[in-house]
């Protein structure tokens, strides 16, 4: 079939994964004008990565996924084994940029032409491994005695008269992840944001090439450890596709109740959080006294106080009882309680909305012109979110059935953020009371048998946003390739215009209320 | 102000004690908080910072550092307190594994921490490298890198493993 009546064949992937077609891009050219046609319909740039596909017999792999309206097509374009290149998707989809320098850094493919063509800087590789040198690949050999110098960025300059710039970072000043940020300002106020990040790269890709599936299902459960539960469900939904397996109806729920509670754990966290960047420390200790008390339920129920391993290919490792269920309710009818009351502590506490209010704001022309996705998007009025229907797109199972409603808000500010994060708890409470009264009776796991040389992509609504995960096995049904993508990577590169105009010190508040991810990013 | 304060006093102290009984998940964990509390105390007789460096993590080992100061375990109230310069402190507690990216600015926070300083080595990745190993990206553990006085194994560890490792590390 045919997408935006652009000549590229596409196949409806098979299963219950979520609507995604797969397609070949006869040349560069194609590819392009596919992605053009994708943004004159309001889609995005959902994911891009590359990939050394030689040993198939071919040359190298480049993938891109662009979120349509009705769902994701992935287009796949062969590079020659010899000098991959292919034409720079910057100038139509600007987040592309630091896909394609990823993708160069780890696979050595190169884009040329347009704006971005000329971005010759390395994206996740500082100075520990050599420009010529590609871990993805697989005659890469191995890494052991590169030096590893200290490496400077080619940040861009801010001139002028009275700008300075001001470093922060790797290490940060709280309990945070490691990323550099780079302000260039005028007094307090920030003339520009530039991130340069990588810190966190452990080079996940190249340990999931040539494990088995289950490895790989760890693994995906330590992308990013605030959001296990989604890369272990996308990662799992991928593999069922490519492997043609339906997990049991029982598990789809099961699943989507330990989302909802992953959702719910890092809102609370969040909400917290916010309220004490805002001189409320109030709120920090309320709202991290609620999530000790979730966390601890996971612990009682699932074994893990964050459900690592609990989402596996072919279903879920755990099944719940009914007074598992019982708890999960009970505890969502503690918890909506205090929530209720503290956002209204929150609402009416003016030192703390006049901080919220058009603090790091953004629209939604923003947020589209950089593909995002999740809270933050739906924070600018986009309705955005994978478990909710839309015109044209209906959520894989078992959201389709449960009718989620998105939260959104048009603000776009950390007043906005905050909001919306207090509306998503209360619908995900909502959620899980009723996956609880209505699980249905099945097993909860099935076996998976590899398909040798099958491929799948599976896409979650994360508590951040979009988790897409794409997988292709190899001959012996081993995982050649999974690629996972994290939201964040688009988000960011917007974050970096939303600052614009702020002033330096409510820089904190405003990256808490996105509170993206950097390992996740840089894997 | 009114609901909040409201709100305090319904809440109450939540920290928790040695007596009390057991309350949700792990029933030694309260009186095992306080217990630890005491010997903290005990042994440091003063206030103790830390700075904590995420050298690579996957970012679960820094959720259960965050439980850390949850009113539950109240780790401020004995006098630990998280600081946000290594200068500053008295401990690094570093989680891993220890990727090639941050190998240098791990190096430059140890030396800029005084001495006599203690490391801790948070999580299965910061003890041995973990699920990611040694690569081209990673150098695994964080003893691979710098000096390390204790390790809190755990994917991710609890906060009492925490806590008890860092009690272990202080009274060596
Ligand atoms: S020990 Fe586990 S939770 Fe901690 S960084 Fe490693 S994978 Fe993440």
């Amino acid at each position: 079939m045919r997408l935006l009546d652009e000549p590229i064949d596409f196949t409806p992937q098979p299963g219950n994964a979520g609507p995604v077609w797969s397609g070949r891009a006869a040349d560069g050219a194609e590819l392009q004008r596919f992605a053009i046609a994708a943004h004159r319909a309001g889609g995005r740039l959902a994911a891009l990565w590359g990939a050394d596909e030689r040993q198939r017999g071919g040359g190298f792999g480049l993938h891109c996924v662009f979120g349509l309206d009705a769902g994701h097509a992935w287009v796949r374009l062969e590079l020659p084994a010899k000098n991959p290149a292919y034409l720079d998707l910057a100038g139509i989809f600007p987040a592309a940029n630091r896909m394609q320098r990823a993708a160069r850094d780890l696979v050595g493919i190169h884009f040329e032409g347009g704006p971005g063509g000329g971005d010759a800087r390395p994206w996740l590789r500082h100075g520990a491994w050599p420009a010529d040198w590609f871990p993805l690949r697989h005659d890469a050999g191995p890494a052991d005695d590169f030096p590893n110098p200290p490496s400077d960025y080619a940040f861009v300059q801010v001139g002028g008269e009275g700008a300075h710039e001001v470093p922060v970072g790797p290490i940060h000043a709280g309990t945070i992840e490691p990323g550099h940020f780079r302000f260039s300002v005028i007094g307090e106020r920030v003339l520009r944001l530039e991130q340069r990040f990588g810190y966190a790269h452990k080079g996940i890709e190249k340990l999931f090439i040539g494990s088995s599936i289950a490895d790989g299902a760890r693994l995906a459960g330590r992308i990013s450890g605030d959001s296990t539960c989604a890369y272990a469900w996308a990662y799992a939904a991928a593999v069922e596709t490519a492997c043609g397996t339906n997990p049991p109806p029982r598990a789809l729920m099961l699943r989507a109740l330990m989302l909802e509670r992953e959702r719910v754990a890092n809102h609370l966290g969040d909400l917290g959080a916010l309220g004490n960047d805002a001189g409320l420390a109030f709120g920090l200790s309320q709202f991290m006294r609620l999530k000790e008390d979730w966390l601890r339920l996971h612990g009682t129920l699932f074994g893990h106080r964050f459900m690592m391993d609990r989402i596996v290919p072919g279903g879920t490792a755990l099944d719940l009882d009914a007074p598992a269920l019982r708890a999960i309710i009970d505890q969502c009818d503690v918890i909506g309680r205090e929530v209720k009351a503290l956002r209204k502590i929150y609402d009416e506490h003016a030192g703390l909305q006049d901080r919220f209010q058009t603090t790091g704001a953004m629209d939604a022309d923003l947020a589209r012109e950089w593909s995002m996705t999740g809270l933050a998007a739906r924070a600018t009025g986009m309705i955005l979110d994978a478990r909710v229907h839309r015109q044209g797109y209906t959520p894989p199972p078992p959201y389709a059935a449960l009718g989620v409603r998105p939260a959104t808000d048009v603000r776009g500010d950390v007043a906005a953020r905050v909001e919306v994060r207090f509306d998503e708890v209360f619908e995900s409470l909502r959620l899980l009371r009723e996956i609880a009264v209505g699980l249905p009776d099945s097993e909860v796991c099935v076996d998976i048998v590899p398909v040798a040389d099958a491929h799948g992509l599976g896409v979650v609504e994360g508590w951040r946003g979009e988790v897409l995960v794409g997988v292709a096995l190899d001959g012996a049904g081993r995982l050649a390739r999974v690629h996972p993508h994290d939201p964040s990577w688009q988000a960011w590169q917007a974050l970096e215009h939303a600052v614009m105009k702020d002033i330096v010190p409510d820089f904190p508040l405003i990256n808490k209320s996105f509170n993206l991810a950097y390992s996740g990013h840089d894997l | 102000m009114i609901p909040m304060l409201r709100r305090i006093l319904r809440t109450g102290i939540v920290t928790e004690k040695r007596p009390e009984p057991a309350k949700l998940a792990d029933s030694t964990e309260p009186a095992e908080v306080a217990r630890l509390h005491e010997d903290i105390l005990h042994i440091l007789g003063r206030a103790l910072t830390i700075r904590q460096v995420d050298a690579g993590s996957c970012n679960g080992c820094e959720l259960e550092i965050h439980a850390l100061n949850n009113p539950y375990t109240n780790l401020e109230g004995c006098g630990i307190k998280f600081v946000a310069s290594p200068r500053h402190a008295d401990m690094l507690l570093v989680t891993g594994p220890v990727t090639k990216n941050m190998e240098n600015a791990l190096k430059v926070a140890y030396d800029c921490t005084p001495d006599p300083k203690l490391v801790v080595a948070v999580g299965d990745c910061g003890c041995n490298g973990g699920i990611f190993g040694k690569s081209y990206a990673s150098c695994g553990a964080v003893e691979n890198v710098i000096p390390v006085d204790a390790r809190v194994p755990g994917c991710p560890p609890t906060p009492v493993a925490l806590l008890r490792g860092i009690l272990a590390a202080v009274r060596r």
